[in-house]
């Protein structure tokens, strides 16, 4: 029920950004909405005690399915170029699942990492993909709908956020269930679930499978946004990016992620804005103060005023 | 309720823009440039700090009414300029969010040394509707892929940096049979290589190719890589390698005898000369993808630039030097122009007609904006030989070409045009 309550009122105020907001805030929402997508599929695999250094490989696929759609199949709609996106990052993370979710800590987050290099390496040595330097993407209709140019960043943003919050309630639906429990009863004790009768493996690879469809969607969303897509994306800074925001903003909460990757953003532009030499060290710094203050991330914030209250 | 905070933030980001949406037309206000170069990573010595040096540099002395004519009149059309400098480091997708945020806060854009980072600008400055001018990106997709009304490129592309090397190299070397490459894993380095591989197949018909090195980029080491092309056989290596990988380049390959045992071509090599000097071994072909630097011809604009550069910062501006001040004395020149004899400022569209076809005078000589429908510069190529003299390296034999001859006609893709015979 509350859940419910804040999901309207998310989707609400995101609806009145996108309306009213200047072009570049709804653009900044856009990116956040993306990225908070693709952590809030880090945090679900995060729940088995996981951290992936590799979700740069389904948010590149994603962005790359979109943007292939739009070069090459001169299919120009944006919710084809979501669905797509995201069922392609799933279909690779339904694959890679197989031989990964065998795999824990350090040999997991690694693994994941040489995943995505592979496929940066991959996109590097393909002039035909214009190679690093990309190539540009553009939507000009919405489930078969003409976009007026002007409004379809807009239009992105409301159709992000009806994505964001989708996605937000299925996975505070199961990590709030019978799922979420067993997923933290993997990262604390793996040998006793098994005992229980539960397979870890496949808790590790379920949640991994819903992590690269997420990023997968998170990564389409951002092409739509930026209207470009290159290799970076499959980098592993952009991998990393995505842990740096889980950090910011905690795992304890479905929100976390949109805050944190809101916040995130705003930091990032305001640095480079104002500290136009130092930015990645005002980044730095923030990073470290939350990890000596704040260990369970930003979030510890507002239950530590809820429990005063 | 848990929503608050993120609404709060983006509720009081959303008054910082109104604020800063306030458009600033009181009179005598200055003109707002931004100016976006890379201040850190890899590409922030060779070109991106020089860049900013030189805008700096410029705007001063165009406020202070000191730079020679054409060009003595202060600021813009009388009215001063002011830099809103950002940093281009962070990849394409970070570059388009600050470009947004840029955007409302100048009122026009000069910028952008990664290929990437200008094709992934281009279609958002058209959206913006904002007066954008690429000041040294290379790649022609640019226009060739796609037309723009509010996009400039006023440094010429990569496609005249090979094409001039290969037609220097066969006047110099008319029998030569093979060539090699070494360049960086990454578009630069791919389109250079390819671009140098089809000129001269074009020019020598039956040139053997005998291997062509890609390591990956800012790998540093390239022993295997000077192994396998000592071991080649081919008369010419060619690479287009920047920064700290040409350094490694030349101080790995000349103990080697690299540059002994083959002419080595270095069509982008122009900026490594002020951090490795007389260590660059003597025959080697070097460019600076365009007149710049020690090509520049000897005009007042050029030696204002190099006197007051080197006076200030003590080292000699380099090609990315050249080419931001290019571009703002470009901007200028079609502000001027659109401005006339009125004493009102004039509104972009006439700025843009402005500019569209112009000719302007550069500190490297005349510019044409003659490619893309008149968005995309051309200029004179100019190609040099290295020697030390007198315990310091010289550019010798310096061969000019003019622009014409290295640029592909209007409406024509460079690499068709270098593969059909480079024809006028």
């Amino acid at each position: 029920m509350k859940a419910a309550i804040v999901a309207i009122a998310s989707l609400a105020a995101l609806t009145a950004l996108a309306l009213l907001a200047p072009q570049w805030l709804v653009f900044m929402a856009m990116l956040a909405l993306a990225k908070g997508v693709v952590v809030l599929g880090l945090l679900v695999l995060m729940r088995t005690g996981l951290v992936s250094f590799g979700q740069g490989l389904y948010f590149g696929i994603g962005a790359y399915t979109a943007a292939l759609l739009s070069h090459h199949l001169h299919v120009a709609d944006a919710a084809v170029m979501l669905l797509a996106g995201a069922a392609a990052a799933g279909l690779m993370a339904a694959l890679l699942g197989l031989l990964l979710a065998g795999y824990r800590d350090i040999f997991f987050a690694m693994l994941s990492l040489a995943f995505s290099m592979i496929l940066y390496g991959v996109l590097v040595k393909s002039a035909a993909l214009g190679s690093t330097d990309g190539f540009n993407l553009h939507a000009r209709t919405f489930f078969g709908v003409a976009l007026a140019p002007g409004v379809e960043r807009r239009v992105f943003l409301i159709a992000g956020a009806v994505c964001a919050v989708v996605v937000a309630l299925l996975a505070h639906r199961l990590l709030g269930g019978h799922w979420g429990r067993l997923s933290t009863g993997v990262r604390d004790n793996e040998l006793r679930v098994a005992y229980l009768g539960a397979s870890p493996y496949r808790v590790v690879y379920v949640n991994y499978l819903i992590a690269g469809a997420m990023a997968g969607l998170g990564g389409a969303l951002a092409a739509l946004a930026v209207g470009h897509v290159d290799p970076e994306m499959t980098y592993w800074t952009t991998s990393g990016e995505f842990v740096f925001i889980a950090i910011l903003g905690g795992t304890q909460s479905i929100l976390a992620p949109f805050v944190a990757a809101s916040i995130f953003e705003a930091l990032r532009t305001i640095a480079s804005q104002y500290a136009p030499n130092v930015w990645q060290m005002s980044l730095g710094l923030a990073m470290l103060a939350i990890i000596m203050f704040l260990p369970a991330g930003l979030w510890t914030l507002a239950e530590r005023r809820r429990r005063s209250a | 309720m848990r929503a608050s905070s993120s609404f709060g933030l983006r509720a009081g980001l959303a008054a910082f823009a109104l604020l800063l949406a306030v458009p600033a037309s009181l009179a005598q206000q200055p003109l707002k440039v931004g100016i976006v170069t890379f201040l850190s990573g890899p590409a922030a010595g060779p070109f991106g700090v020089p860049a900013r040096n030189a805008a700096e540099l410029t705007a001063e002395l165009l406020n202070a009414g000191t730079v020679p004519a054409p060009y003595s009149q202060k600021g813009f059309g009388g009215t001063p300029i002011e830099l809103v400098i950002i940093d281009e480091a962070g990849g394409p997708q970070k570059q388009v969010a600050e470009y947004r945020n840029l955007v409302p806060r100048v009122d026009i854009v000069i910028g952008y040394i990664s290929s990437g980072d200008c094709l992934a600008i281009a279609p958002v400055a058209e959206e913006q509707k904002k007066l954008t001018v690429l000041f040294d990106c290379g790649t022609p997709r640019i226009f060739e892929d796609a037309s723009y009304k509010y996009v400039f490129r006023t440094g010429p592309t990569g496609t005249m940096d090979n094409v001039s090397v290969a037609l220097y190299l066969v006047e110099r070397n008319p029998n030569v049979k093979s060539i090699a490459g070494l360049n960086q894993n990454y578009a630069w380095g791919q389109d250079s290589w390819a671009d140098f591989e089809n000129a001269m197949k074009t020019l020598k018909p039956g040139i053997e190719v005998k291997t062509s090195q890609m390591p990956k980029l800012f790998a540093g080491q390239f022993g295997a890589e000077i192994t396998t092309l000592l071991g080649s056989g081919a008369e010419v290596i060619h690479s287009s390698m920047w920064g700290g990988d040409l350094e490694g380049l030349v101080l790995q390959g000349a103990p080697r005898g690299l540059f002994e045992k083959h002419k080595v071509v270095l069509s982008a090599g122009e900026p490594a000369i002020n951090r490795l000097g007389t260590r660059i071994p003597d025959g080697t072909i070097l460019g600076a993808r365009g007149p710049f630097g020690p090509f520049a011809p000897d005009t007042d604009l050029a030696r204002w630039l190099k006197t007051t550069y080197q006076d200030r910062y003590h080292i000699p501006p380099n090609y990315a030097s050249f080419k931001m001040t290019q571009a703002i004395l470009g901007v200028k020149a079609a502000y001027e122009k659109a401005k006339g004899s009125s004493n009102e400022a004039p509104d972009q569209d006439k700025i843009i007609a402005a500019f569209e076809n112009l000719t302007f005078e550069g500190p490297g000589g005349p510019v044409k904006m003659a490619l893309g429908k008149g968005h995309q510069a051309i200029m004179d190529a100019a190609v040099g030989t290295t020697k030390v003299e007198a315990g310091e390296l010289k550019i010798v034999d310096i061969a000019r070409y003019s622009a014409d001859k290295v640029n592909p006609p209007d409406g024509v893709k460079s690499e068709v045009w270098i593969k059909s015979g480079l024809k006028k």
